[in-house]
């Protein structure tokens, strides 16, 4: 079954200079696994497709079920000169909410959110 | 000494809601009451304000309002109030807390002034490189505006030593502004790197105020809150070992659970067994979240390493300036008759020889806020803004974004919805560069006052 990452998990972004970090919260414990096989470094950095210009480090949270992908070139030059309308880039972490990913069928009662938007 | 400290943020930015301070200073039986109002550039943007408006007094604008709908009730109940609202002028900051003071027949109350991270004259002798980009700091001279150290939690434990009922910072570390009491309160050793970590992550959790406690973090279906409309500001309960509860006002809006705790806990971290403050560096991974109640998690196990032995300081520079505006289509064809205006500016703009640095023209509804992050299949909306941004050198150049979108109300694309430019479509650029100094090369002072 394949599912979008906000089934899956909440996001959360904040900006330090021209650096983004969107942090990744499995709602499930047991999510934690998939999250770290499927949503690495690489694709999540492919995945926002040239906004994320630098470099995309992953941190571990194994206490709390979270990742934080550190992203660095993602503010437009920081958020005094980014010429975005989001300065901050507080609304970047909302896109990896559309990231898919492989789940097993049984899961689907765990899932989160409304049964129209699991798919 | 206490068992038990209570701290409560009064406000998490300088936009923040008052009235949330306002009912914790009634109704949370505080101990202290700390504010963060400071941004990357604030301080840089009050110095140009400074520069050009003789009567701005160099503190937050908000100090007084802030001042006046929480200083009864803590006057009242005992409860003290640490703040970095004293931006570029502490002095006077306490100054004006002064005068309320008296106003409201307050005497005898202790107000702190904590200077000395201003350090805009010395900087460029007392650092190497700039962090972002291996150069020289001494290329940021002819564009320096401000430079100012983040201090540590150490000067306002020096203030409420001394007997301070209030305390007004500059530049302070966000986090620093919550541990202070805790120190101050307990007697902890400035080097007691476990209880400074765990003090600290108390002051990062309670930093940005609502954040932990339903704010930014909404989301129907998947995170519902309670009266998102009413959120309370949030109470640390803290113990001695720096364990705490983190918890609301009982009846107001908003939630405290495990998962807003997580989010603010790597608000703005990078390496999360690595968070660096000027106190301590803090180690999250250690770190328990326990649910010990309706909206109180208990936060303990965060452990700490030494503190890096330099500080580290922000330079805002002048960097040109950026104009911007936006217009707007709507019905059947919004999308086709954007793209035409999209390519009607780019034309103009070269027949205007706008020289900019970067120049972005975005379709808000589509694509202005994820950028290149939008999915190549995202639906035509049934409303559009055309939003243009160009970054120049001069104010000139600038100006010119504003006026070519002038040009599109009578000599654009059919259907084109306009605003009345009232508004300023031309801001200054501070740009913010970071460096290190040596600890020891910056000395905190304090001066205290009495109402």
């Amino acid at each position: 079954m394949r599912v979008k990452l906000q089934c899956l998990a909440h996001t959360r972004s904040g900006d330090k200079g021209n650096t983004s970090n969107i942090a990744v919260f499995a709602f499930e414990a047991l999510f934690f696994p998939v999250l770290r096989e499927q949503l690495t470094a690489d694709r999540l950095k492919a995945f926002y497709n040239g906004a994320i210009t630098g470099q995309v480090t992953r941190y571990e949270m194994t206490n709390i079920d979270a990742f934080n992908f550190v992203c660095e070139g993602a503010l437009g030059g920081g958020v005094s000169r980014n010429l975005g309308l989001d300065n901050y880039g507080k609304a970047l972490s909302a896109a990896i909410l559309g990231f898919e990913l492989d789940v097993p069928d049984g899961w689907g009662g765990l899932l989160r959110g409304p049964a129209s938007e699991k798919r | 000494m206490k068992q038990n400290i209570r701290i409560g943020t009064g406000s998490g930015w300088w936009g923040d809601r008052i009235s949330p301070a306002a009912e914790l200073a009634k109704y949370g039986q505080l101990d202290y009451l700390c504010f963060e109002t400071m941004a990357e550039a604030t301080i840089s943007a009050a110095q140009v304000r400074a520069r050009r408006d003789t009567n701005f007094a160099g503190y937050d604008t908000y100090l007084e309002d802030r001042l006046r709908a929480v200083l009864p009730a803590c006057l009242a109940n005992g409860t003290k109030i640490i703040s970095n609202q004293g931006w570029i002028n502490p002095d006077a900051a306490a100054a004006k807390a002064i005068e309320i003071l008296r106003q409201l027949g307050a005497t005898g109350v202790k107000v702190a002034a904590v200077n000395g991270s201003l350090i805009t004259q010395q900087v460029l002798g007392l650092t190497d490189k700039i962090l972002e980009n291996g150069q020289s700091t001494q290329t940021l001279a002819d564009t320096l505006i401000s430079a100012e150290v983040y201090l540590g939690a150490e000067p306002i434990v020096r203030a409420l030593g001394q007997g301070a009922d209030i305390v007004f910072t500059g530049r302070v570390a966000d986090p620093s502004l919550f541990l202070a009491p805790l120190m101050h309160e307990f007697g902890w050793d400035p080097l007691d790197h476990n209880r400074l970590a765990q003090g600290s992550a108390v002051g990062h959790l309670l930093e940005c105020g609502a954040q932990v406690t339903g704010g930014y973090f909404v989301d129907p279906g998947f995170k519902d809150v309670e009266r998102p409309w009413d959120l309370g500001f949030p109470i640390a309960e803290v113990n001695d070992d720096g364990s705490c509860v983190i918890s609301k006002l009982a009846g107001t809006g908003g939630c405290v659970t495990l998962q807003t705790v997580k989010e603010q806990m790597l608000y703005e971290v990078h390496d999360p067994a690595h968070y660096l403050t000027p106190d301590v560096t803090v180690d999250f991974t250690t770190a328990k979240l326990e649910m010990v109640g309706p909206d109180r998690v208990r936060v303990s196990g965060v452990s700490g390493k030494p503190r890096s032995p330099t500080l580290k300081v922000s330079m805002g520079c002048q960097e040109g300036f950026v104009g911007e505006d936006m217009f707007f289509y709507a019905g059947p064809g919004a999308m086709r008759r954007a793209k035409i205006a999209k390519t009607v500016l780019l034309k103009r703009f070269k027949i205007v020889d706008l020289q900019s640095d970067d120049l972005r023209i975005d379709f808000l509804g589509l694509n202005a806020i994820h950028g290149l992050a939008t999915p190549a299949d995202a639906p035509e909306p049934y409303e559009v803004a055309v939003r243009v941004a160009a970054r120049t050198r001069t104010r000139m150049q600038a100006e010119k974004v504003g006026r070519e979108v002038d040009g599109m109300a009578v000599s654009g694309i059919a259907h084109t919805g306009k605003r009345v430019p009232f508004q300023d479509r031309v801001r200054e650029v501070i740009g913010i560069w970071s460096s290190l100094v040596a600890r020891d090369a910056v000395q905190a002072t304090i001066t205290i006052s009495e109402s």
